[in-house]
């Protein structure tokens, strides 16, 4: 018994993208502990900034290095691969964004203790300040979005899971305006949250009964030679694929998204519409196709009803929304839904897959920049009393400021994917996908997957009315006596709107370059 | 080899759209000025062009030009045109012109004569730069040899034509236009699952079309694809029963919208049937033809009998109008030399009449400020020359004879009446019952004609003023158009016929008499 335990081996020169993003967000606790009030800001801005853009320049070093490791680095905990730092890269530049964004003034509270409307909350108004502690608690969540769609065992994807949520339910309660809202949000998303990850747990331990180890490679070569109808199995499946479709906002689990993205500050909404929904379906992937690929037969049935259902529900319910997040947020999980059916278009052939993942990744990308346009575009139409959230104060706009409206209007056209815009070219990558992967099967799942590719045409249709209705509200109508004013936006608002217009145009027109990228990225695959 | 006519038709209307876009605040003079500058040099480019299309022989599409746009895909930004595409162009490149003078005052704030606001004062440049947009989508259409192209323009040309309905239209403006939105971009969307469903089938890798013609086989996944592609022909053409978008969307249009979305855009859906669903899947459109005979019957009956009951005059026009769409639709599917010939050449001869139409009725309405016909009376008493233009292009629009419209329109009644490609003389009964249309054409279009320009002269109709020399000038090459092409209309024909023979040739109909007739008429 000499019980002698080896150091674990960390590839340092990997990770260092992750370690980067953590580190700085540890830095930034200390600042938060030992700098004066006065200075926090004024630290804490550049240190996210230029980390978040010191881990992008770490992954591009990584990706232009060329050749990508093909085990997993930390002892088979992470797996830097490909589409790892196709993501990561995304998430970066996202989470920089937003960063950007998070900067404007007025968005947080000052003191998430005080009761709404109290002597206290004044007191803290007056004191100034706000939440400097915003900008660590991004910084964890960013980290743990990087963790999360890499991870190569179901314990590290757990670990990654509750290091982007856990700051995210907090900042979400974090909103100036609207506290109640945003405290309800907030408390809506932590117990749902809470649950879900309870869901995943108790799959990931089923799992580990069935298989004997969490590590993805493992488990799907366990399901290569053992039994594949083993209760504890389909059980774990279930359970693991609820915990994960919860986060990307799937149906029927997606109840908390227009509650929490209604109420959480605008600049957190976008965040979490743009990296979280990245890293989700990145885990997604990884669970479905790396974990569990030799069992596709048990789950696309599944998931093809899940993604019906997150299509419909998304476009249709969106059409009654009247506050303009909570459209939003609707539409964000009609998106989700044509992301799935792209999960879904597995292949047989290496290649075929590689198309399927480089069109999930192309999707992301544009989808992510024109969701954080949109927000940011919301954060800066305001009422006295805060945003002007309610559908009916943006009448008129297109009169008052038709550059912000028909900016706004372009965004809602990617949305609704209408040709020369980035979201259509996202559309009709993941739609090709599915009808490729159903012909090459052949019959029976081609006529299922082209009844899918039909129904997300439906819900497109239909998800193009309330896009088009805001236009109408905006350009056609006329404006209210008392309509909202535009905020004099910040530089770093208007660089955001400038960014994500420049990715919705340019992409739209000439998406060869980023569908490069993603093919490159995907063309190795996952490494199992 | 490959020609920059085409693209270089389609970046100057771009361009122009850019620099009125671009011009400073309160320069509206200016922005018609240079609209209508760029508009005249496009179809002064076209005209060049169009005189310079080699005689029939050598490949399908002249003035190829074709680049690689998104590789991944296959996708090619790949122009070029054959005779169909050809008149069609220079269609949309005569009526831009037309409407930007037609429209010139539209965005100004339409008054009465007696100072009413018809239409509140709105941005001149921007409706001007998006007309400039479409013209540049509308070339681009029907110059896309390349299927996802031709997809993209399809669907993106909506979007002008969206905020050229609802931000400058009548009352019913966002409704209208939501609905014409919806419509199309439902049928579009459709269409999108054919365009894939076809690369996937297919499998070359590529969207050119040349390449994708006769490439699938398997007749279910014809018919399939067939049905996706049509519907959104369908709609957009419109044919019975999607047309329902069409007389709220036009009747709301500015009239120079209106012109350009019945004149042109709808054309896009009969030339796709032609060009695509014929092409691509010849067994699924022979296999298709008696079931959209019928319903190109029945819109052609139901739109004449609507119309004749209609009160306001730009519906009224547009239910005419699909009664023509069903003879287009009835003479493509014809599947007979003479038939499409005829479709053809009613695309174009339809594009001139209703245009004229509706800008007349146009010129009435901005006069009175009612659509209503109950409200006019007697104008020819004075204003005899408004009266009279409106009169010609409403007997262009029944096919009096010496009309080209009346050429296209027999063309596609004897094309179908001696069609025996599907045995038994069916199409002969449709034809038939089409000509009934004949008929009931001459009751909507001078019945209208009665109620506006004859009888005593209506109270505010004594102070309308005739055309000045702005509306002549819109009114008279349109006229000179329908007469001259009435009169001699070969020069169409014979850059249509080649491209319909070979239209024939690869939908492989199997019956020679029927071209060997086509041909020696």
């Amino acid at each position: 018994m000499n019980g002698a335990i080896e150091a674990p081996t960390i590839e340092y020169g990997l990770l260092a993208p992750l370690l980067l993003v953590f580190g700085a967000a540890v830095i930034g606790v200390l600042v938060e502990a030992f700098a004066p009030r006065y200075l926090r800001k004024s630290i804490h801005v550049p240190l996210t900034l230029l980390s978040l853009a010191g881990g992008f320049a770490l992954v591009l070093v990584q990706a232009l290095r060329g050749s990508l490791p093909t085990t997993p680095a930390a002892m088979g905990a992470v797996a830097v691969d490909g589409p790892s730092l196709f993501i990561w890269g995304v998430i970066l530049v996202l989470s920089f964004v937003c960063v950007l964004l998070i900067n404007d003034e007025g968005h947080f509270v000052a003191s998430a203790a005080a009761v709404p409307g109290s002597a206290d909350e004044e007191e803290a108004e007056t004191a100034g300040g706000g939440h400097t502690e915003v900008y660590p608690l991004v910084l964890f969540a960013v980290g743990g979005m990087m963790l999360f769609p890499a991870a190569h065992d179901l314990l590290t994807m757990f670990v990654g899971l509750e290091v982007m949520s856990l700051p995210l339910y907090l900042l979400c309660g974090l909103a100036r305006r609207r506290r109640l809202l945003s405290q309800e949000a907030s408390m809506k998303y932590f117990l749902l949250g809470a649950f879900s990850s309870a869901f995943f747990l108790y799959g990931m331990a089923m799992i580990y009964g069935y298989a004997g180890t969490v590590s993805l490679p493992g488990i799907n070569q366990a399901l290569s030679s053992g039994v594949l109808l083993d209760p504890l199995l389909l059980i774990g499946m279930a359970l693991l694929g609820v915990g994960l479709l919860f986060k990307i906002g799937a149906a029927p689990f997606q109840a908390w998204k227009p509650d929490v993205y209604q109420g959480a500050p605008t600049p957190i909404t976008a965040l979490m519409a743009s990296g979280t929904l990245v890293a989700a379906v990145g885990a997604l992937l990884r669970v479905f196709w790396v974990g569990l690929g030799n069992l596709d037969w048990d789950w696309r049935p599944v998931m093809w009803g899940v993604a019906a259902l997150t299509m419909l529900v998304g476009s249709i319910l969106a059409i009654t929304q009247t506050d303009i997040k909570r459209m939003l947020a609707y539409s964000s999980i009609a998106h989700a839904g044509f992301l799935l059916i792209g999960v879904m278009a597995t292949f047989d052939s290496p290649a075929g897959n590689a198309g399927s993942l480089s069109a999930i990744l192309f999707y992301l990308v544009v989808y992510g920049f024109t969701t954080v346009g949109a927000f940011a575009v919301v954060t800066i139409v305001r009422d006295p009393g805060g945003e002007a959230w309610h559908l009916s104060r943006w009448a008129g706009l297109g009169k008052r400021s038709p550059l912000l409206a028909g900016t706004f209007a372009f965004f809602l056209l990617a949305f609704a994917g209408i040709p020369l815009t980035s979201g259509f070219f996202g559309k009709y990558a993941v739609f090709t996908a599915a009808l490729g992967s159903g012909a090459e099967v052949g019959d029976s799942l081609g006529g299922w997957m082209v009844g899918l590719v039909v129904l997300g045409v439906v819900a497109s249709a239909v998800a193009a009315f309330f896009y088009v209705r805001v236009i109408v509200l905006m350009f056609f109508s006329d404006a209210a006596a008392d309509g909202p004013s535009i905020a004099v936006p910040s530089t770093g608002t208007v660089a955001v709107i400038s960014v994500a217009m420049l990715v919705t145009v340019g992409v739209g027109l000439f998406p060869q370059p980023v569908l490069d990228l993603a093919n490159q990225a995907a063309s190795g695959l996952f490494i199992r | 080899m490959s020609s920059l006519w085409l693209p270089i038709l389609m970046v100057v209307p771009v361009l122009g759209a850019i620099v009125v876009a671009l011009l400073p605040k309160g320069s509206d003079k200016l922005a018609k000025q240079v609209t209508l500058a760029v508009s005249l040099v496009v179809l002064v480019l076209t005209l060049v062009m169009a005189f310079q299309f080699p005689s029939a022989s050598g490949d399908r599409f002249k003035f190829e030009a074709v680049y690689d746009w998104i590789p991944s895909f296959g996708v090619h930004f790949g122009v070029g045109v054959d005779g169909i595409a050809l008149v069609l162009i220079a269609l949309s490149a005569v009526l831009v012109p037309i409407v930007v003078l037609a429209s010139w005052h539209d965005a100004d704030g339409v008054r009465t004569a007696d100072g009413t606001l018809i239409t509140p004062k709105r941005s001149v440049k921007t409706y001007f730069s998006l007309l400039l947009v479409l013209e540049a989508m509308m070339i681009g259409v029907f110059a896309a040899t390349d299927v996802f192209l031709f997809y993209v323009f399809f669907e993106a040309m909506l979007i002008p034509m969206y905020f050229m309905i609802g931000s400058y239209g009548g009352a019913q403006r966002s409704y209208a236009a939501v609905k014409f939105l919806l419509y199309s971009l439902f049928g579009g969307l459709l269409m999108l699952v054919a365009v894939i469903g076809l690369y996937v089938v297919a499998g070359k890798g590529t969207f050119m079309f040349p390449e994708l013609v006769g490439v699938i086989q398997d007749p279910a996944t014809q018919k399939w694809l067939f049905a996706g592609f049509f519907i959104a022909f369908a709609i957009k053409a419109p044919l019975w029963p999607v047309h329902t978008w069409l007389p709220d969307a036009a009747a709301q249009a500015p009239a120079g919208a209106a012109v350009l979305l019945v004149g042109v855009l709808d054309k896009v859906g009969t030339f796709g049937m032609l060009r695509f669903c014929l092409e691509l899947f010849p067994d699924a459109a022979k296999a298709f033809t008696m079931p959209i005979v019928v319903l190109a019957v029945i819109s052609i009956i139901y739109g004449a009998i609507v119309a004749i009951g209609q009160s306001d005059m730009k519906r009224l026009i547009a239910y005419t109008s699909i009664s023509h769409f069903g003879f287009i639709v009835l003479g493509v599917f014809a599947m007979s030399q003479v038939a499409q010939a005829g479709a053809a050449l009613y695309m174009v001869n339809h594009g001139f009449a209703t245009g004229a139409l509706f800008l007349a009725a146009g010129f009435l309405i901005s006069r009175r400020g009612s659509p209503h016909i109950a409200d006019y009376g007697g104008v020819q008493k004075v204003a005899p020359l408004l009266a009279g233009f409106f009169l010609v292009a409403g007997l262009a629009g029944l096919s009096l004879p010496g009309l080209s419209s009346f050429v296209s329109e027999f063309m596609v009644m004897i094309g179908a009446y001696s069609s025996t490609a599907f045995g038994s003389g069916a199409l002969s009964v449709a034809a038939g019952i089409s000509a009934l249309a004949v008929i009931l054409a001459a009751v909507y279009i001078l019945w209208m004609v009665q109620r506006t320009l004859n009888g005593p002269t209506a109270e505010p109709v004594k102070a309308f003023k005739d055309l000045n020399v702005r509306e002549i000038l819109v009114l008279a090459p349109l006229v000179a158009l329908i007469i001259g092409f009435g009169f001699y209309p070969k020069p169409l024909l014979d850059v249509i016929n080649p491209t319909v023979t070979q239209t024939l040739v690869n939908v492989q109909v199997d019956n020679p008499a029927i071209a060997e007739k086509g041909a020696g008429q």
